[in-house]
């Protein structure tokens, strides 16, 4: 990692597995945050006008059908997607001499 | 006994029988490690070995975290309150893969590293302080003895009044069972018996829902019928807008959404798998069933409303509604559900409690490389097995007490030194202790005194006022030592 070193470890070689780790960490509280965006945009945004205005789809009313049962399939899609499309194998056990075969 | 229901007895019998096959299972790979030395045991008995594979990691995962609380007490506030709790408790959506995305690989990687086996020996490694191990060991010990407890009595209870056996009966039957298979087997058998228990709830919670749609006349009639008895059942609302606000229920997202990152039995299983396949699977599976089961049960509970119209306290609309709707034997399989969801969680804490005291505490205090290992760690199973199983026939008042706490005081215990640990590299044992102090302490003043701050449930400020400290403290302290950030950081 191009990070700023002191002159106390400039021996010092970060995992270069690290850089990924952080990156799909960095991914999971994303999706989680959107996750949490999208249940109160539509559980508040449709659900809060008066019960006699409100819509439904399949008998459930339209806030809860979206942010609930629409929440939880579309981003158990989106939690796949980020694990095939973004997220990278490696090894877990300690890193040999021989780097090549490191983080990628 | 005489009036006990044994056409529903049976069929949990049998499940019982399953149980138990898969503890003596994974007894021979335990036996076969007890002659390894200190750590060698221990990373089968706690860890299995780190062999999990995506689904059984999946599985253990969504079990653990499923507790007596989303199949009983959770629908039974839904009961109520309607879909407004159902909306809340969809709070956990995350719970399939934020864990395992933000501990991640890097957490795995660690673990191999520093060979830790709980999540404490991170803590060990990490901050070097014995007594700062030694403050978290004996709170998991004290927490979780008092969360598993509160469990036991809440599955005896359903036992009891499902198969109509005396209580001690439903207790002793059930909580010697689970304890009897954790011990022998470690965590190959606590991994296992959550597979199958997770396998068990999916197929009795998709069996109770349709069951209960369809008895109820479809969803359209349900919801008709349930607001007409009160609009508020099916507003975000509530019934009761002040008790279900909304900063209040957004708020859960923090306490059951994002922070059980810091659940000491959730992060033990990010060491524990074999490989990114593993995880990646584990993700997708995790978060399928962990969001099918939230849902669906807590939607059972608030459809009861309209199906089992007059119970006694809403804890019961699960047992009401199965015998209800079924017939007795059906009843058996279906009540499993519920009970394989209590037996799952309370055997992880078990585990980890033993993890506590052999591997953090008694290895600090004492010298723990012989080959005593596995003795003393199945004599303090047992002697742990045994004061819950006596604690749930009259629990103490002490333990009602740390049971509230319990939750809370482990997350603010956890949260931040392991994430701040992990990532941060400026996080030192100054800044931790900081962080664990202000945390439980502000959790306790502001549970006492106001326990709505800022109109959101108690433990955000709390978590909030603890990462402070943390960071705070730690740039007013030294850095940590430069083995350390080598040990963790380093190839």
């Amino acid at each position: 990692m191009k990070e700023k070193t002191t002159a106390e470890d400039v021996d010092f070689v970060e995992d270069p597995r690290y850089r990924q780790c952080n990156k799909e960490a960095l991914m999971g509280l994303g999706l989680g945050l959107l996750n949490l965006l999208w249940w109160f945009a539509w559980g508040y945004g449709a659900g809060s006008q008066s019960v006699q205005n409100y819509s439904y789809i399949l008998g459930f009313p339209l806030w809860f059908f979206m942010s609930c049962i629409v929440g939880a399939v579309l981003f158990t899609v989106l939690a796949a997607v980020m694990v095939k499309k973004y997220f990278q194998d490696m090894p877990l056990g300690p890193l040999d001499e021989k780097k090549q075969e490191g983080g990628r | 006994m005489a009036g006990a229901r044994f056409d529903v007895l049976l069929p949990l019998l049998f499940y019982f029988v399953a149980v138990y096959i898969l503890g003596f299972y994974s007894m021979k790979y335990v036996s076969q490690a007890s002659r390894r030395e200190g750590k060698g045991f221990l990373t089968e008995y706690l860890v299995g070995d780190r062999k999990m594979g995506g689904f059984v990691l999946a599985m253990t995962l969504v079990a653990t975290y499923l507790s007596a609380g989303s199949f009983i007490g959770g629908p039974g506030t839904a009961y109520s309150m309607g879909l407004s709790w159902v909306f809340l408790a969809m709070a956990q959506m995350p719970t399939g893969y934020f864990t395992l995305a933000v501990l991640g690989k890097k957490f795995a990687i660690v673990a191999r590293k520093i060979n830790a086996v709980t999540v404490s020996d991170f803590l060990k490694e990490r901050y070097e302080n014995k007594t700062l191990v030694l403050l978290v060991s004996v709170s998991v010990v004290f927490f979780f003895i008092a969360a598993m407890t509160a469990q036991f009595v809440g599955a005896a209870r359903l036992l009891q009044g499902a198969v109509n056996v005396p209580y001690q009966v439903a207790l002793t039957m059930f909580a010697l069972t689970v304890i009897i298979y954790t011990i022998v087997g470690g965590f190959r058998a606590v991994v296992l018996t959550d597979t199958l228990q997770g396998v068990v709830m999916s197929i009795s919670t998709l069996v109770l829902i349709i069951a209960a749609i369809a008895a109820g006349g479809g969803v359209k009639n349900i919801v008709d019928s349930l607001s007409a008895l009160d609009p508020g059942l099916i507003s975000p609302y509530g019934p009761d807008p002040t008790f279900t606000s909304m900063a209040w229920v957004t708020s859960f997202w923090i306490l059951v959404g994002f922070a059980v990152v810091g659940l000491p039995q959730v992060a033990t299983r990010a060491m524990g798998y074999k490989d990114c396949r593993s995880l990646n699977r584990a993700i997708i599976y995790g978060t399928a069933v962990s969001n099918f089961l939230l849902l669906a049960m807590h939607l059972l509970g608030a459809f009861g409303r309209v199906l089992v119209a007059d119970i006694s306290t809403g804890d019961l609309v699960v047992p009401a509604v199965v015998t209800k709707l079924f017939p007795n034997w059906l009843a058996g399989v279906v009540l499993a559900g519920p009970l394989a969801a209590v037996m799952s969680t309370v055997d992880s804490q078990l585990l980890v409690a033993v993890g506590a005291i052999i591997n953090d505490i008694y290895a600090i205090l004492f010298d723990l490389s012989g080959k005593k290992t596995a003795r003393i760690t199945f004599i303090s199973s047992v002697a742990i097995g045994v004061i819950t199983f006596a604690a749930a026939f009259n629990p103490p008042e002490l333990m009602v007490w740390l049971n509230l706490y319990a939750n809370a005081g482990l997350i603010s215990t956890f949260l931040w030194p392991v994430i701040l640990g992990l990532y941060w590299k400026r996080a030192n044992t100054a800044g931790a202790f900081a962080s664990i102090i202000t945390g439980i302490g502000s959790y306790i003043f502001f549970n006492t005194y106001l326990p709505r701050p800022l109109g959101m449930h108690t433990i955000v400020v709390p978590l909030l006022i603890s990462l402070a400290a943390f960071a705070i403290v730690a740039y007013l302290t030294p850095k940590p030592p430069a083995r350390v950030i080598k040990k963790f950081w380093g190839i």
